[in-house]
């Protein structure tokens, strides 16, 4: 029997209030220096993380990220039925390489930066669905692999325009039970992919925004809520710029979203360090998400928060054929103790 | 709701641009300018050096040349040249010491993806063009210049 | 003196290439090629030449002058071997260049790793 029911057009109510019942994150040693770094639980100081190349660095933060979420759940890796991850990396060998470490099902997903909501709606939707007592959301990025994969090698001498984002170096996981007291989700909101023409892959941030718009403004089509009702809304990496944009046309859809709403990308850097427009990459959202929003819900400082991870689904190929870029975003309404 | 939608499309690039960040072009150019105008002394040094040591005009430009390319891929390997590139922009990516820069970064980078198919396949990723316009472009001059000239 | 010159008009170059940078969407690696194959366009036609006697390695050192470089050999060789040093005069010329780079590229490959931005 399955629970729960579609309201609107993208939207689920999750009856069975999938719980989170652990989640951890893991960064990078520029992530640890910024403003958040008091909420995420490992800074490495080495993005190397001893391995040979930043590929198997970020499979082995991913790796890190994951199984210590299962310890701090205090369950077995064998208990959980099923692990959803992606990354930024090609044929997302990130995740496929943590996967064969581990002894769980996997399924891999690939939604760029949107990764982090975007397996958390899934595996909402597994849980409520009554397929899994356990259910691991984790992805992953690094700054040096997304850098020779995208952009250049790292000792090229570029410029970095004003616009450009700085791909966040970190791994985050979290753990979907069934029962007990924890921050639960409420809502899931699936994306379309939108288009608004956006040519310049300097300028992530302008490219993902209208995917943001639509759906924070589905969202509160589909529910009948409005901005009043969440403490929070989080999008993943749109930077300074994209925020500004998304605040702005929000509006024109009748929602004032500006008081309540922070990016992720534009919060995990402080401005000391260059990072212009912000933080990028599927570990972006991940670890603000694991990190910052999880442990201020548990502590009872945000009640009612809707995160949306947002993505923008170039390839290494398309900008250079005269695409323009596309962009996805999925939101996940979370509540405790609202 | 589809109406609604175009009419935010179309406000969405004005609303994109204003949301934009002025540009610094004064304070790059500044950078590019001296940055650049001091590589090009360095190369004005060795030229000088050589031809008072009594080396041909010709060999010593060939000389001038290595020596750019030697120091811009040794600053490169040391880490420092990226460093330099980020305010100097055009000011590194110009002079010839940026070429070797283009053709270092990615040899070591890529190193890891063994010597032939990383290295080796990888080095002219970014300088390749460079040699195909700028050999293409001579080849066709030559012989534009051959039918002239005779 | 020359110094004097070889930084302004070194200088002036970089700054019409940072122009381009900002203003324009061309990538580094455009504008790069551009300023090659002009080079040699302006090489060919002798204006290049006046520019490398005002501003000495100013010109020299910039990648226009890696083109004019090109153009300069290229010349020589047609009229000293006809049109097969269409083919093989720009290469010939710049030899000293490409071999330096593919070396020193090899070299630095082998001592050097990539180091992690800050």
């Amino acid at each position: 029997m399955v629970l729960g029911k579609r309201i609107g057009k993208q939207s689920i109510k999750l009856d069975s209030k999938p719980k989170i019942i652990s989640a951890y994150s893991v960064v990078g040693p520029k992530e640890g220096e910024g403003p958040l770094s008091e909420y995420f639980d490992l800074i490495l100081k080495d993005d190397l993380n001893g391995q040979k190349s930043y590929e198997k660095a970020e499979s082995s933060i991913l790796y890190k990220a994951i199984t210590e979420c299962i310890k701090k759940a205090k369950i077995q890796e064998t208990d959980i039925n099923y692990l959803l991850a992606g990354d930024l990396l090609n044929q997302i060998s990130s995740s496929n390489f943590a996967a064969r470490d581990l002894d769980i099902p996997f399924i891999g997903l690939y939604g760029a930066c949107s990764t982090m909501t975007e397996s958390l709606s899934l595996g909402a939707m597994i849980m409520e669905g009554g397929f899994a007592n356990y259910l691991l959301a984790a992805t992953s990025s690094h700054f040096s692999s997304a850098e020779r994969q995208f952009r250049y090698p790292l000792e090229y001498g570029s410029q970095r325009h004003p616009t450009a984002h700085w791909t966040v170096t970190g791994a985050g996981a979290m753990i979907l039970g069934k029962t007990g007291n924890y921050p639960y989700i409420s809502y899931v909101t699936t994306g379309k992919v939108k288009d608004y023409g956006i040519t310049d892959v300097n300028n992530m941030g302008a490219s993902m925004a209208p995917a943001a718009i639509d759906t924070i403004k589905q969202h509160f089509q589909d529910t009948g809520r409005g901005p009043g009702d969440y403490d929070l809304i989080a999008t993943g990496d749109l930077g300074k710029y994209g925020k500004d944009i998304t605040s702005k046309l929000l509006k024109e859809y009748g929602y004032d979203i500006e008081k309540k709403y922070i990016d992720c990308g534009d919060e995990i850097y402080g401005s000391s360090q260059e990072t212009n427009a912000g933080g990028s990459g599927c570990g972006c959202s991940a670890v603000v998400d694991c990190g910052y929003i999880y442990k201020n819900m548990l502590s009872g400082k945000l009640k009612r928060v809707l995160i949306l991870s947002t993505g923008a689904l170039l390839s290494t190929t398309s900008s250079l054929q005269g695409e323009t870029i596309p962009g996805i975003a999925h939101a996940v309404a979370i509540e405790y103790g609202g | 709701m589809q109406v609604k939608e175009n009419k935010i499309k179309e406000k969405f690039h004005k609303v994109t641009d204003e949301s934009s960040p002025k540009s610094k072009l004064a304070k790059n150019c500044v950078y590019a300018f001296i940055v650049g105008g001091l590589i090009c002394d360095i190369g004005q040094f060795f030229y000088n050096l050589l031809i008072s040591n009594g080396v041909s005009m010709e060999d010593t430009s060939t000389w001038v040349t290595i020596i750019m390319i030697f120091i811009g891929a040794l600053l490169t390997g040391i880490g420092i040249y990226d460093k330099i590139a980020n305010f100097a922009g055009a000011g590194t990516v110009v002079p010839i010491t940026g070429f070797a820069n283009s053709i270092v970064a990615p040899a070591i980078e890529f190193k890891k993806e063994g010597y032939i198919l990383g290295v080796g396949a990888k080095m002219f990723t970014i300088a390749g063009p460079v040699l195909v316009y700028g050999i293409g472009s001579s080849i066709i001059l030559g012989v534009i210049y051959y039918f002239i000239s005779r | 003196m020359d110094y004097l010159m070889a930084f302004i008009v070194g200088g002036l170059i970089c700054v019409i290439g940072q122009i381009l940078m900002d203003k324009t969407s061309f990538t580094p690696a455009r504008i790069v090629v551009c300023f090659v194959t002009l080079g040699v366009i302006l090489g060919a036609l002798n204006i290049y030449g006046t520019i490398v006697k005002v501003g000495k390695a100013g010109a020299t050192v910039p990648l226009p002058g890696f083109g004019y470089s090109l153009a300069k050999a290229t010349i020589k060789e047609v009229d000293s071997k006809g049109i097969i040093g269409a083919f093989t005069g720009g290469i010939k010329g710049t030899a000293g260049g490409i071999g330096a780079a593919i070396l020193f590229g090899y070299i630095m490959a082998l001592i050097f790793n990539p180091k992690t931005k800050e």
